[in-house]
């Protein structure tokens, strides 16, 4: 028997299992113990959440390997960790840890302000944040199995979350009204590669699994992006800001497995105490928007 | 006894929708021909012929199973001769012991080992054979649980080199550690709907 590893089809088959889950952001083994309690499909490990990221300000890194270590060995999900746009080093440092996914993130200070990581470069599998049908094929292109729609983290404003869902999922749905021919001027305009339009186009979805992040704070948040069609969905700050996070945590996750259910959806809802006091988008300065990082 | 006849066009198959690559089963089936279900409460379980339990995160699956009542249902389902495949996460919710503490549904007689493979780093493709298909299966390990021990009753149908257990059958119940909804092959889908239909 011939094992083959790294293929691109366990790095994309690892987020198929994670579907319809909820990745929660901790900072603590024990803040991942709780996760996994509330049902998380997996962890992100990370030194701080974004809603502290952009209270603190400085350079956004990679974790500490220790934290990390920590944490995997805390919990029996698997466990993601973030490494800066371009660092490939970090990149190179976490795979080495064994993490199971990779997210190359613009909720850290990007580390190269042109390229993204060669992600087929590595055995360990990639999530990459989008924000439109290029950013996420350009991303699939390097060799992500994985993506999330940005959002704008740290913010508990859910309005770029639905922005950004809308828009990669509003363009498959043109795409797929297109012939070849406008599908070449699309690739330019947009910037995708023609290929993977080509491929997407017939899929009727994005070749890689696409979860919803960046603002969701709520069940009803959670379920709206469900409701848009994501595959999933990433909580960072929303949980372990909020008044009681694994009461939260718990109905977010039974939120996404009933998005459809209203009834369900209210019943989880009630009495979860304080959801995280959250910054409208239309709020911050243009210099601290996240979701522009990527290119 | 069902009352519904049971002609390989009209089998009503549920698959346990909760968490995980439930699509991905559901799509196969559909395309083999039979009704499929998605399940996420008890009352979607009346009328099926079959269950699948598909791959997701066990502790997740185990968790929501319990918050929404479904643990007795399926375990009466189970034990009335209802027919069950569980992949990967599928199959350690089947097991009797998992050797952490999780919720199972203790049907199978089979112990299983999570993540024995490693991490992700870890996950791999191989073709192997497997009883009872004629030519070897295209088989993806994503952090793969492997069957550890088997009761007396258990039909190994596929073990790795190293004796492991990777596929197995014991009565109305089927496992595999692999997951043969994320390929194009439904050989493994067939030989389930095959033992729906002839019990």
């Amino acid at each position: 028997m011939e094992k083959q590893v790294g293929t691109v089809k366990v790095k994309r088959g690892l987020a198929e299992m994670l579907k319809g889950g909820v990745i929660m952001d901790v900072v603590t083994p024990d803040e991942a113990r709780i996760a996994e309690e509330a049902g998380a499909v997996a962890v992100m490990a990370l030194e701080r959440v974004p809603a502290d990221i952009r209270a603190d300000g400085g350079v956004a890194r990679m974790s500490d390997p220790e934290m990390i270590i920590g944490i995997q060995e805390a919990v029996s999900i698997p466990v993601m960790a973030k490494a800066r746009i371009g660092h490939f080093v970090e990149a190179q440092v976490l795979e080495s840890l064994g993490v199971d996914y990779i997210d190359e993130s613009e909720v850290l200070t990007p580390a190269d302000e042109e390229h993204h990581i060669n992600k087929h470069a590595f055995s360990v599998p990639f999530v990459c944040g989008c924000r439109n049908i290029g950013e996420a094929l350009r991303r699939v292109g390097e060799g992500a199995a994985m993506m999330r729609t940005k959002g704008e983290a740290g913010t508990g404003d859910v309005v770029e979350a639905v922005r950004h869902a809308r828009s990669v999922l509003g363009s498959i749905r043109m795409l797929q009204k297109m012939n070849l021919e406008e599908l070449m001027s699309y690739s330019r305009d947009t910037g995708a590669p023609y290929e993977l339009l080509v491929e997407t186009r017939e899929l009727g979805r994005l070749p890689v699994v696409n979860f919803a992040a960046g603002g969701i704070a709520t069940p009803a948040d959670a379920a709206l992006m469900m409701q848009l069609g994501v595959d999933g969905v990433f909580v960072g700050s929303g949980i372990f800001k909020s008044g009681d996070p694994v009461k939260r945590g718990k109905a977010i996750v039974q939120a996404v497995t009933h998005y459809n259910d209203p009834k369900i959806i209210a019943d989880v809802s009630r009495n979860l105490g304080e959801a995280m006091v959250g910054r409208g988008v239309h709020e911050l300065p243009e210099s601290e928007l996240l979701a522009k990082r990527g290119w | 006894m069902q009352n519904t006849s049971k002609s390989p066009n009209n089998l009503r198959i549920g698959v346990l929708a909760l968490q995980g690559a439930f699509r991905e089963h559901a799509n196969i089936l559909r395309e083999l021909g039979a009704e499929v279900v998605e399940v996420r409460l008890p009352k979607h379980l009346d009328g099926l012929h079959g269950l699948v339990i598909p791959g997701g995160e066990s502790t997740t699956i185990g968790k929501l199973a319990v918050r929404w009542n479904l643990m007795d249902p399926l375990r009466e389902k189970g034990q009335a001769g209802f027919p069950i495949w569980g992949t990967c996460a599928g199959a350690i919710f089947l097991s009797q012991d998992a050797k952490q503490e999780q919720h199972l549904l203790k049907l199978m007689n089979i112990t299983v080992e999570r993540n024995a493979f490693g991490r992700q780093l870890d996950s791999f493709e191989a073709d192997l054979d497997i009883k009872g298909l004629d030519a070897p299966f295209p088989a993806v390990f994503i952090r793969a649980p492997v069957i550890d021990s088997v009761g007396e009753q258990v039909d190994v149908l596929c073990a790795l080199a190293d004796g492991r257990i990777v596929a197995a059958r014991e009565g109305n119940y089927l496992v595999t550690s692999f997951h043969p909804e994320l390929t194009d092959d439904s050989r493994f889908h067939q030989l389930f709907l095959d033992m729906v239909q002839n019990g």
